[in-house]
């Protein structure tokens, strides 16, 4: 038998609702509502429900994109983030720091948008920082 | 609680029986982890002989967890073997329910029959808080449809007073698609509620339609179980809905989903077959 079920929260907004994920032979299932998490109370709204279905989509994308002529080619996580780092770099010394702006997302944890916010003002020297909640 | 904290001791020593005698691969259940609790199927771990009862240690009995949907997809994942599973009556007739719309083997789990405590039959308004064979607990009475209050109170108004009833409920609906996911006997490869045909897509509340539909599709499989109200995050009363349909079915045909595997649905059988009763 290859199944269990993981008891996890829905990465989808700042709510946090808990849920347990039914691993099928290492392949997602639709989540279970925890019935017991203090917040969600065993609801999930359609987001939660389909919080499965990304992962193993044929959509998604597995490795880091480089524009390239009209396109993109694939590229290695190194390659991507020395490209970003040098472009962001070389943005901020020729147009000053406020040429730049940062959105961060529900979608990631409190302390990955701290650290955005962080790298937008203590790195680059920008107060220009959003977040998609705010639209 | 102490009752309830014996009735768990019970299950666990069944559970046990089942897995060190070989009979079952596994047994599903709910695990209380990490001061929270959720479905998990509990095997025989394969260190010590004692890892099995810290395991079955944190085996409990609450809340309510959609267990016969635990039991599809774990068994889909099993070749051979038995599974055993911790039922309650609701559970029990969703499992018999799925084995008729081929969804599950019932040759291939070995029941655990729970008893639900009269509290808990209050809570869920529920007609049948027992299964078949109650291994643990004592099999009490339920609530019927006829002293079900709010049941009562809806069918004391006129019809155009019920009618604004349930399109007020209705308009809450946020279209979370949850009570159609978390529902046993709901089992559609392609799903009428995805279909623009019948709901509008982009657009809340989905409308009379949505709900209407969903309670036709399960109205001669609907085994009362409440996972689509617990699920339902604006609280529309949905066993209200189903509970009213049942009591329909049971009082035109005398039919009763759930709890006979060999009983054809009326809605799949001529009328010759199954007439209806003059009421």
């Amino acid at each position: 038998m290859s199944y269990r079920t993981v008891q996890t929260t829905c990465p989808f907004c700042g709510c946090g609702c808990g849920m347990h994920v039914p691993v099928l032979n290492d392949v997602l299932g639709q989540p279970i509502p925890d019935r017991t998490h203090p917040l969600s109370q065993g609801r999930l709204c359609i987001k939660g429900w389909s919080a499965h279905e990304h992962v193993n989509s044929p959509d998604r994308l597995t490795t880091p994109l480089v524009r390239s002529g009209n396109g993109f080619r694939e590229a290695t996580w190194n390659e991507a983030l020395s490209l970003v780092a040098s472009r962001l770099l070389a943005i901020r010394d020729q147009h000053g720091p406020d040429s730049l702006a940062f959105l961060c997302s529900a979608k990631c944890t409190n302390e990955e948008n701290y650290l955005l916010q962080r790298f937008a003002r203590a790195v680059i020297g920008t107060n220009n920082i959003d977040h998609c909640a705010r639209l | 609680m102490e009752e309830r904290d014996s009735h768990a001791e019970d299950v666990r020593r069944i559970a046990r029986e089942l897995l060190l005698g070989g009979r079952v691969v596994g047994v599903v259940g709910l695990r209380s982890e990490h001061g929270r609790v959720g479905p998990h199927v509990f095997t025989v771990p394969p260190g010590e002989p004692g890892d099995l009862d810290v395991s079955l240690a944190r085996l409990v009995l609450e809340p309510r967890y959609p267990l016969a949907l635990v039991c599809r997809a774990a068994l889909s994942t099993l070749a051979e073997g038995q599974l055993g599973v911790v039922v309650r009556g609701c559970d029990e007739r969703a499992l018999i329910e799925m084995a008729k719309l081929n969804q599950i083997d019932l040759h291939r789990l070995t029941m655990i029959g729970l008893a639900c405590s009269e509290a808990q039959a209050r809570r869920c308004t529920c007609a049948r808080p027992y299964p078949q064979r109650t291994d643990v607990g004592e099999s009490g009475d339920g609530v019927a449809p006829e002293d079900n209050e709010s049941l009562r109170n809806l069918m004391s108004q006129s019809i155009d007073a019920r009618l604004a009833f349930w399109t007020r409920e209705f308009d809450r609906c946020i279209k979370c698609y949850g009570c159609r996911n978390v529902c046993p006997v709901c089992i559609c490869d392609e799903c009428a509620l995805e279909d623009a045909c019948w709901v509008q897509r982009g657009h809340i509340p989905p409308g009379l339609p949505f709900h209407l539909i969903r309670a036709y599709h399960v109205a001669d499989k609907c085994v009362g179980c409440g996972a689509c109200e617990a699920a339902c995050p604006m609280d529309i009363p949905l066993t209200t809905l189903h509970t009213l349909l049942r009591v329909s079915l049971g009082e035109l045909f005398d039919y009763q989903p759930g709890l006979d595997i060999q009983a054809k649905s009326p809605l799949v059988t001529t009328l010759e077959e199954t007439p209806i009763r003059e009421l």
